[in-house]
């Protein structure tokens, strides 16, 4: 009987059985920012420990770094503060940290592919849940809580259960239009936002076969909005060659090893999985959230759900009380709702190949009068690449605003924020009530290109219809 | 030191109504621009507890008769979203000393744990009486037995469930492994020298 990725995975890295009956899993990379670590780093002082291996630990600052403003101090001291504390563990411990100044910074599941710290066959651990992002490499990436960020510096490991694995083949073609986000919206929206508790899912078929790496960050980085704490594609020639001389991956004959290695992680053909879940590409069409959660979606010629299409009790309380809070009368169509705030960003949709689809039909076009537009590249690294192809002249051009790196509006810590009930087009990754820093905000969530066509039109819109896309002849 | 042995935790209830309470909803991200937990009780659930003026909205956890409750009662797959341990640590300085729900988020579920607040939950039709009980008489005292994995309220007992290594480590004051973690050092650098990355390799 063959093993799982995750099997393999896992016990490569388990260290013993807990007298709780968890698993010691030893954790090779640890990535920190600034909002989950300094109470970890606090507990560690109060108990005199050490960090065990600084040199596996990498820290950038991402949640709360203004994206107008690159001058220090920041005009919010409170998040002064927090970059500060961050510096100073890090200095003190010896942590590598991407810095502002470093042109290295970004948001921290960006960072970590980008500079190829994130690997196939490795566990990796973050003190924020949308770490399952790194899966795309195969690795088994866990979003932890800050006890356990404090178990990690202090042990390199952590207490575990192990997960089961949920296959998930999407197999066909997609769609001209259709995006990763609209796959893991719609995966979310068919197994549900609890579907995948208890669940590691294991991503694949032929649309993830020909996926790039940053469209399997897409996915992966939504799992756990799906419920499943950890997310992985099995690495292949595209994983390696996305590696290949990044700055931390392997060198010379390390590196040669180094994919004989990764390659053996892959799941094997006779594995057996906990669950098996096949959805057909052609069934996914451009994607939008209409509700508070990121499973309430609908595709983009559909209606919004009316309280009695809810088939439980649970489901119409869940209805009813998102269309409360959107605003949104049952049963009228998403396409036309009226948008006040683009943004493109995110650790869901912020890379490089997001932004240049995107300039690639905004070119021409402009933002229409009514919306406040934002481009937030996820790492300074993408910026610097998207200003050298002259993207950021593209999204300028068309009245986007253009900023530095970091989480932004995704969550809000920092000052981009929506003012009263504004709805955000976001590609982000959450649409919370409150989510985007204002009580009363709205958030739709959908792929990049949705929302340029939503920054556009000025109203949700089927970014095929307004930039142009055709269906491939024959279909 | 020894970590105190959660048999069963003693309280009155109070019940926040809702499926997908997520992390969000239980300490907004802004009240997280701190480098402790200290004060992050005062803000729980604080978006739908107060007005943007500050003034209290309609809430149970605004009503002086479910004061100084100290049991959560909520919905299915509560505390899901973020993976920020400032959602399990607000609700334990406002006083709460464990959560009965439908269902949890893995991660909340991990991260309270881990503070030593049990969460535990029960089916559906048995926690509507428990939430009608609590709102008829929020005096009632309930019980969370997690050697029984029962909650007893009155005269009545309803089974709730918690998955076994939580049980466990609650049971036997294991519920903050990190003492257990470091007593492994060696072991741990064994496993890492057959990892050839660990090396940078």
């Amino acid at each position: 009987m063959g093993k799982s990725l995750f099997e393999k995975v896992w016990d490569a890295h388990a260290v013993c059985e807990l007298p709780n009956g968890q698993t010691q899993l030893l954790i090779g990379t640890h990535l920190i920012h600034e909002v989950t670590s300094p109470q970890a780093f606090g507990m560690l002082a109060e108990k005199g420990i050490p960090v065990r291996h600084p040199e596996r630990t990498f820290a950038t600052v991402d949640h709360i770094v203004p994206t107008n403003e690159m001058q220090e101090p920041y005009s919010d001291p409170l998040a002064q503060a927090m970059i500060e504390e961050l510096r100073r563990n890090c200095d003190e411990h010896g942590i590598r940290f991407f810095d502002t100044t470093t042109g290295m910074q970004g948001i921290v599941h960006i960072v970590g592919p980008e500079q190829g710290i994130t690997q196939p066959g490795t566990t990796i651990a973050c003190g924020d849940s949308h770490t399952s992002t790194h899966g795309a490499f195969g690795a088994i990436a866990f979003g932890i809580g800050t006890s356990q960020v404090r178990d990690v510096l202090a042990t390199q490991t952590m207490a575990l259960n192990k997960l089961k694995v949920r296959r998930i083949n999407v197999d066909g073609q997609l769609s001209p239009g259709v995006y990763a986000k609209d796959v893991i919206l719609h995966i979310i929206r068919t197994l549900g936002v609890n579907g995948g508790t208890g669940f590691a899912y294991e991503y694949g078929g032929e649309v993830f076969d020909s996926f790039s790496m940053e469209e399997r960050m897409t996915v992966c980085n939504m799992s756990i909005e799906g419920g499943a704490r950890a997310g992985y594609v099995n690495p292949d020639e595209t994983t390696f060659a996305y590696l290949k001389d990044r700055p931390y991956a392997p060198k010379g004959r390390d590196w040669e090893a180094a994919v004989a290695r990764w390659r053996s992680f892959a799941s094997d053909a006779d594995c057996l999985y906990d669950d098996v879940v096949t959805i057909r590409a052609e069934e996914i069409a451009p994607t939008v959230t209409w509700g508070i959660n990121p499973g309430q979606g609908v595709f983009i010629d559909q209606t919004i759900p009316r309280v009695e299409d809810g088939k439980t009790v649970s489901e119409r309380a869940g209805i009813d009380e998102a269309l409360q809070h959107m605003q949104f009368e049952g049963g009228e169509p998403i396409r036309g709702t009226r948008i006040n705030v683009a943004f493109l960003g995110s650790c869901t949709n912020g890379r490089l190949s997001d932004l240049k689809e995107v300039a690639t039909y905004l070119k021409g076009r402009t933002v229409h009068p009514k919306v406040q537009a934002i481009c937030v590249p996820g790492s300074q690294a993408v910026a610097r690449i998207a200003e050298e192809l002259g993207l950021d002249t593209v999204f300028r051009e068309a009245g986007f605003e253009w900023r530095g790196a970091g989480c932004s509006m995704c969550l809000a810590m920092n000052p981009d924020k929506l003012v009263g009930d504004q709805i955000c087009a976001s590609s982000s990754n959450r649409n919370f009530k409150g989510r985007q820093g204002s009580v009363t905000g709205r958030t739709l969530l959908m792929s990049p290109l949705m929302v340029a066509a939503a920054a556009v039109t000025g109203e949700v819109s089927d970014a095929r219809e307004v930039f142009g896309i055709l269906e491939p002849a024959g279909v | 030191m020894a970590l105190e042995k959660i048999t069963e935790v003693t309280g009155r209830g109070v019940s926040v109504n809702g499926d997908d309470i997520d992390t969000d909803r239980i300490i907004p991200a802004r009240f997280m621009k701190c480098v402790t937990f200290d004060g992050l009780g005062e803000y729980v659930f604080h978006d739908v507890r107060r007005n943007e003026d500050g003034t209290d909205r309609t809430h149970p956890l605004n009503e002086a008769r479910f004061a100084g409750a100290s049991l959560l009662i909520s919905g299915n797959n509560f505390g899901c979203g973020s993976s920020r341990e400032h959602a399990p640590q607000a609700i334990y300085r406002a006083g709460f000393r464990a959560v009965i729900a439908e269902g949890f988020a893995e991660i909340f579920f991990g991260n309270s744990i881990q503070l030593g607040m049990p969460c535990v939950t029960a089916e559906g039709k048995d926690l509507d009486v428990l939430r009608a009980v609590v709102n008829a008489e929020p005096e009632v005292l309930i019980t969370i037995d997690v050697v029984k994995k029962e909650i007893r309220f009155r005269d009545r007992r309803i089974p709730c469930e918690i998955r076994e290594g939580a049980r466990n480590a609650l049971l036997n004051g294991k519920w903050d492994p990190l003492q257990d973690l470091l007593s492994h050092a060696e072991e741990v650098e064994a496993v890492a020298a057959n990892l050839p990355y660990m090396a940078g390799r």
